[in-house]
């Protein structure tokens, strides 16, 4: 391998293309599938401090989003990357970011988990870029997550306009060869003075939204002449296939072998470009489309169709030729292209095979905090509901534990058990922990505190943000309990836990007083992550 | 040529280190290859899977197909069986025979007969590794080297052996010395 030869995950090819792009500032929030991206440029930085990127996690990814604008607006080009319900937390920033456009180059990478190995639902991001109508790179190789990265800052100076790039799990977390390209220069700060632009009262917003509108045309232009949008026709081929992102790889092990007959095109740059779309459909019979994610192309397809005055059969996710969930693979897209099984080895194992979910560590500090409370609740469980949230403790919800009743996205713990004390729970609990909670949590607690709700908040402090690996609490520690007092609750009932099996009983006589007190209290359970001690 | 292997385990078990000092080596040899990981929640203590796809040519799917796989290499037998749909006719399964309890486990006897009955499976004895070498910590790296043995693949050994040498020149001989020992005995259980 040489120099500018390197193996990489994805995500790092993408960290690699945006410090080689001459970004000034990375912000994020971690998150599976896209905590890599950061911890590459993270580690970059640290290899090379001279470099000048702001590389420090965000708080959450609201936050990162609008530094990224932040940075844009100085002239300067900036990386935002997150997994894909972090888009839901940025949507207000993403969305209007498209209407102030940017000045410095600005991409957004957004990683998807189809097939939901560490989330709690399977959104497509794509609809994110079509809803912002902003353009989306989507790479089937780790190559072309580094090379669309870097197009991606260009066609974003081009056109003032943010660009997201769209991952996927397995295009994230697969590591291949990848080789660089000539580096740029950092750009420098330049302060604007077009504030119109930045301003989007309705007055400004109106001409802004114009122009966003007006710059439609020139991304399909860009999509059209993109190298990353293939058209192989096949003479005499009744088959057409429209094939986006990584569901390349799953076609192109079954095309491989030969002895299929179609045409397809190959999608790597939205919006679609539309007149190879209208070959593809103007040479084929039949149209089979393969994307991760939800039927995205396959839902627009029929407006192509009618343009081209030709109803064809469209095959894919909706008619059931592809499953509706979950990610694509040789297997399943070998099935929608009508071949025979490859013959395994054995079926699929059999009840000797157990599953296997994952636990919490041994000696886990969420371990005790749970005995704790399960004890404390000791006779209340028909009037009790535990609020949980996002992070290692949800996994308190499996066996041995079973100590929490539900969990939705960043801090809804907080929200939900406030609403439930409000509404008459005798013990609304929440439990999250701490990076959650400065993620989210703390709007809804100050809410809680100033409406005197009854409800008691446990924040499992244990100084990292677990689950992603290990990252820093941004206000942990000594600060954590100021930031809390500071939101107005009262001094009496903010209590500092050791989750320890020693102080077992005591803790449990904490948490009892605190479910009995008939307003805001907060519990926090205090005591270093296992895996950073 | 290709070879497909899925690296099987369970989380803290060392999959992805194993998976990635194969494909150190590999890359160096000069073959494609793609290693897809696990991250995340599936770490914590839950069934891990890593595919390494190594080939001379072009390299298509992230994940192996089903009936493509020639190794499973696991470093746990439920593990093992838990993918053999992923071998192909002619696969073969590298497993070791110590069980991670963490779950209400089946009579592990009969797994290691399941997975005997299915495929061509060469068992490494971990309990004998573990005692031998007092360290729970090291069935993976024997599981690589059995996986050496197995392999028709010039200087992999030798690749693998400086790598972890350079790894761990930092925590002394001693350790250095457990990991060839480890590395040895999966070798010779191939043989």
């Amino acid at each position: 391998m040489t120099a500018h030869t390197m193996t990489l995950l994805g995500d790092e090819a993408v960290a690699m293309a945006a410090i080689h792009a001459g970004i000034s500032g990375s912000y994020a929030y971690p998150g599976t599938p896209a905590t890599e991206i950061q911890e590459a440029i993270q580690k970059y930085a640290a290899t090379y401090p001279d470099c000048g990127i702001t590389n420090a996690w965000s708080i959450n990814e609201k936050v990162a989003m609008e530094e990224a604008v932040g940075a844009s607006m100085l002239g300067l080009r900036a990386l935002v990357n997150m997994k894909h319900v972090g888009l839901n937390v940025a949507a207000d920033p993403f969305m209007n970011a498209a209407v102030t456009g940017c000045a410095g180059g600005m991409v957004i990478a957004v990683a998807d988990d189809p097939s939901m190995h560490s989330s709690q639902n399977e959104q497509d991001s794509r609809y994110f870029s079509d809803f912002a109508q902003i353009p989306c790179f989507e790479p089937h190789t780790q190559q072309q997550a580094y090379d669309m990265t870097r197009q991606a800052f260009a066609l974003s100076e081009r056109l003032e306009i943010p660009v997201m790039m769209r991952l996927t799990t397995r295009i994230s977390h697969t590591r291949a060869k990848v080789e660089f390209a000539a580096t740029e220069e950092r750009k420098t700060l330049t302060i604007p003075t077009d504030f119109n632009r930045w301003t989007l009262l309705p007055s400004n917003a109106r001409p802004q939204y114009e122009k966003l509108l007006g710059k439609q045309s020139e991304l399909v232009k860009a999509a059209e002449a993109s190298a990353f949008n293939e058209l192989t026709l096949t003479p005499g081929a009744r088959l057409g296939i429209v094939v986006a992102g990584l569901g390349f790889n799953s076609f192109m092990e079954n095309y491989a072998e030969g002895g299929l007959e179609c045409s397809f095109l190959r999608i790597g740059q939205y919006p679609l470009p539309e007149s190879k779309v209208r070959e593809l459909i103007t040479a084929s019979e039949e149209i089979l489309v393969i994307e991760e994610g939800y039927p995205f192309i396959e839902r627009m397809l029929p407006a192509y169709l009618a343009k081209a005055g030709k109803l064809v059969p469209v095959h894919g996710k909706l008619d059931g030729t592809l499953p509706r969930s979950g990610e694509l693979n040789a297997d399943n897209v070998r099935t929608a292209l009508g071949l025979a099984p490859r013959k395994a080895c054995a079926p699929a194992s059999d009840d000797l095979v157990r599953t296997r979910p994952p636990a919490l560590c041994r000696g886990c500090p969420h371990d005790d905090t749970y005995k704790a409370l399960k004890a404390a609740c000791e006779g209340k469980e028909s009037e009790r509901l535990v609020f949980s949230d996002i992070g290692c403790y949800t996994l308190g919800f499996y066996p041995p534990f079973e100590a929490i009743h539900s969990c939705l996205c960043m801090g809804a713990s907080v929200s939900m058990a406030k609403a439930a004390g409000e509404q008459g729970l005798p013990y609304a609990i929440a439990v999250l922990g701490d990076s959650t909670f400065d993620h989210s949590g703390i709007t809804p607690l100050a809410e809680g505190i100033a409406r005197g709700t009854p409800f008691t908040t446990i924040i499992l402090d244990n100084s990292t943000t677990g689950m992603t690996g290990g990252q820093e609490t941004i206000v942990g520690e000594a600060a954590l309990e100021k930031l809390v007092l500071g939101l107005g609750i009262d001094r009496a009932h903010l209590r500092v836990i050791t989750p320890l099996p020693k102080n077992h009983e005591e803790n449990t006589r904490v948490l009892r007083e605190e479910l009995e007190y008939r307003g805001p209290s907060v519990v926090i359970a205090k005591r270093k992550c296992v895996q950073i001690r | 040529m290709k070879y497909d292997i899925v690296f099987a385990g369970v989380g803290g078990q060392g999959i992805v280190s194993a998976a990635a000092m194969v494909v150190t080596q590999t890359g160096k040899l000069g073959l494609n290859s793609k290693q897809n990981e696990v991250h995340g929640m599936a770490q914590r203590g839950g069934a891990v899977v890593c595919f390494v796809r190594l080939s001379d040519g072009e390299i298509h799917s992230d994940i192996i197909p089903k009936g493509a796989g020639d190794y499973i290499l696991a470093t746990e037998p439920m593990e093992a069986l838990r993918y053999v749909d992923y071998l192909s006719p002619e696969g073969v399964v590298i497993t070791s025979n110590r069980p991670i309890k963490n779950i209400a486990y089946p009579d592990e006897a009969k797994i290691l007969s399941a997975l005997a009955e299915r495929c061509k499976t060469v068992v490494v004895d971990a309990n004998a590794l573990v005692d031998e070498l007092k360290n729970e910590r090291m069935i993976n790296v024997a599981m690589v080297g059995a996986l050496c043995a197995a392999l028709d693949l010039d200087n992999l050994k030798e690749g693998i052996i400086a790598d972890v040498e350079k790894r761990f020149a930092k925590k002394g001989e001693k350790v250095i010395e457990l990991n060839r020992r480890a590395f040895a005995f999966g070798e010779a259980a191939v043989g």
